[in-house]
């Protein structure tokens, strides 16, 4: 008997719905600032989210990163406090060995080498890597280059790949590709420049900074393989802990140290590190949504505020079409959905605003300013626009609700009587 | 006028029937309002008998408790204690979505200041009670226009009440009491507003809905309006003090 009636309240709404029209304006207006807060501070945060997203990719993904350090504890009868040397071939001896690897990647790190090109000499960090470092640390050669290749390293050959930034330093403007730089005396040919990137984490500094050459190139001219770093990378995040206790197995039997000994490596695992970030990045986007809602609360606080006025203003006409028959909820539907309409209207205003501003922004080029390239650009989602509309939906029902319930307890009785 | 309403609902109802039915029957009706420090009994132990067919008169001085009265019976407001039977019906103790209906679909309101809706036109005014009562919208609109019709505001139809005058707006009221067919007309001193000319054809309005079979009740202190009822109820200090039926 009591069935609803949504045609009935959508007619009730369109005859009852007229309101001043400045009061109207401003309160949309206010809704509008609202979203527009709420929206761009969202945006900003994940713009924040896919710049650290790409930055953190920037060194590589999913890596863990072992020094070798000293045994911690006697083992097998020997006693603690023996170092650990890995040396260039446990790369492949780990290959074989350890189930689910990605890559794996041998790095010795010379600090100071001196390298001349011309009339510029520079000071820096020379690293002897294994093949899989460039795929494995996203280090892309520019176009006209190549990366160091399995021929490179099989032969021993005198190549070297350069960092963006130490590529200007030593060549200026010129192209170094097919050029030669000679490093502590020995000369090289430079076989490509790396593409420029944004780094978040590193160890030993930026990739743009250093010359990279194949391990057995850096055995023969540097006399030494012992490894400064391990990387290894799982096929999958979360094989990580397993991969890396495989690799203390393998490693332990090798070299006489007991696998479940923690400081035979310092270690750096990147997945458990970014899930810390991704949980503070969450805090981050959490406490803006918080703000952006409590500034779109105070819109709907000026909402519920003309819709009580509006229901003061039409007591009257709700006393008459109570008498005539009209149900609680025909009486309240209307202003609900009038309140929802202003909550939504406003919100479209916003986002509107939003796309231009965000539009703007994007086209202001960030590039080089590292500040702004870390902040990224404003960003607007699917997620962003869906948690928006279910905010403005329920501040909207809320700003119709209480004063609609005003409006449902007006006594027929009291305001049909003559004044 | 008279011949105009002739035409209203010719089938429905008979004309002048002898008493058929009590429409309305009150048992022991009181009304308390409670304003916390003083209480007013505005009704005391009102036993009232409306028979199908009547038109009655209820009148009194100011403060009566006739308003009061014409609220209970009206199903606007509810007794503090009685029993009040609507055409065989109970209607103390519906709750308000129910009572909403009883108003609907038995009681037709005619006020003094007309209380249509100001914004919208003669026509959505009739319409709004056949909206509530879920007429389809051919027959809303059949009857919407035969009814402003034969209030004779045929040509009026698209006009909002501030363009019409009070006796249209009266007739209009009129109209829209009857839209759903009701088993009574409640007035509430409907020519308190209408200059004399007016007020007359609202009277003749009402005689002729109760030639035709409709109960009427008017509350009103308008002698010459009382005076053209079957029946006159006299109320005083929230009791009845005479009854002419």
């Amino acid at each position: 008997m009591r069935r609803p009636r949504p045609g009935l309240v959508l007619r009730l709404f369109l005859r009852s719905s007229r309101v001043q029209r400045k009061r109207a304006v401003l309160t949309v207006a206010a809704i509008a600032w609202g979203s527009l807060s709420l929206l761009l501070l969202l945006s900003f945060g994940e713009g924040l989210r896919v710049s650290l997203y790409r930055a953190s990719r920037g060194m590589g993904l999913n890596l863990a990163i072992l020094w070798p350090g000293e045994t911690g504890r006697p083992w097998q009868g020997l006693p603690a406090g023996r170092p650990v040397r890995l040396r260039a071939d446990d790369v492949d001896f780990l290959r074989q060995r350890v189930q689910g690897l990605a890559g794996v990647s041998g790095e010795i790190h010379n600090w100071r080498v001196t390298m001349n090109q011309g009339d510029t000499t520079v000071t820096g960090m020379v690293i002897g890597a294994s093949p899989d470092y460039g795929r494995m640390r996203n280090q892309i050669a520019q176009s006209g280059g190549r990366y160091l290749d399995a021929f490179d390293h099989s032969r021993r050959r005198r190549m070297v790949f350069l960092g963006n930034t130490l590529a200007e330093d030593l060549f200026e403007d010129q192209d170094p590709v097919g050029r030669t730089v000679r490093l502590d005396g020995v000369p090289y040919t430079v076989c490509g420049v790396m593409v420029p990137k944004i780094m978040m984490g590193n160890y030993g500094g930026l990739d743009e900074d250093h010359a990279v050459i194949p391990i057995s190139t850096y055995k023969s001219h540097f006399g030494r393989d012992t490894l400064s770093v391990l990387v290894v990378q799982p096929e999958r995040p979360e094989h990580m802990p397993r991969v890396l206790r495989e690799v203390h197995e393998v490693l332990g039997a090798k070299y006489a140290f007991d696998p479940e000994d923690d400081r035979a490596f310092g270690i750096w695992d990147t997945v458990e590190t970014s899930v810390v970030m991704d949980r503070m990045l969450l805090g981050i986007q959490l406490f803006l949504g918080i703000i952006g809602t409590l500034t779109l609360i105070v819109g709907g606080i000026g909402v519920a505020n003309i819709m009580y006025a509006v229901v003061k203003e039409r007591t009257k006409e709700i006393g008459v079409e109570m008498a005539l028959g009209a149900r609680s909820s025909w009486v309240t539907s209307p202003i609900v959905l009038e309140a929802l309409v202003f909550t939504l209207l406003g919100g479209a205003v916003g986002l509107a605003m939003a796309a231009v501003v965000i539009g703007v922004l994007a086209a202001i080029p960030t590039a080089g300013n590292e500040a702004l390239e870390m902040l990224g650009k404003p960003t607007l989602s699917v997620p962003i626009g869906v948690g928006t509309a279910v905010v403005l939906g329920t501040i909207g029902l809320l700003a119709g609700y209480f004063p609609a319930r005003r409006a449902a307890r007006v006594d027929p009785a009291e305001t049909l009587r003559y004044e | 006028m008279m011949s105009l309403l002739s035409k209203l609902y010719p089938v429905a109802v008979a004309p002048a029937p002898a008493v058929d039915g009590e429409v309305i029957r009150l048992e022991g009706i009181s009304k308390v309002y409670d304003t916390g420090k003083v209480k007013v009994e505005a009704l005391r132990d009102i036993d009232l008998e409306v028979d199908r067919g009547d038109f009655v008169a209820i009148t009194g001085p100011s403060g009566s408790g006739k308003s009061t009265l014409m609220n209970i019976i009206g199903c606007l407001d509810t007794p503090t204690s009685g029993r009040y039977v609507l055409r065989g019906r109970a209607v103390d103790g519906l709750d308000r979505d129910a009572l909403a209906e009883v108003r609907n679909r038995r009681i037709g309101f005619v006020f003094q200041n007309f209380n249509l809706l100001p914004q919208i036109t003669a026509y959505d005014n009739v319409e709004m009670p056949l909206l509530f009562g879920g007429v389809s919208r051919r027959e809303r609109r059949e009857r919407v226009v035969g009814l402003l019709e034969r209030v004779g505001l045929g040509d009026r139809m698209e006009h909002k009440p501030t363009e019409l005058s009070g006796g249209q707006m009266q007739r209009v009221a009129v109209a829209r009491a009857l839209a759903m067919d009701p088993d009574i007309i409640l007035a509430d001193e409907p020519t308190g507003n209408l200059d004399s000319t007016s007020g007359g054809d609202i009277m003749e309005l009402f005689r002729g809905l109760w030639e035709q079979g409709r109960t009427v009740l008017v509350i009103t202190h308008d002698p010459a309006l009382a005076v053209r009822a079957s029946r006159v109820v006299v109320i005083s200090d929230g009791r009845i003090t005479s009854d002419s039926g």
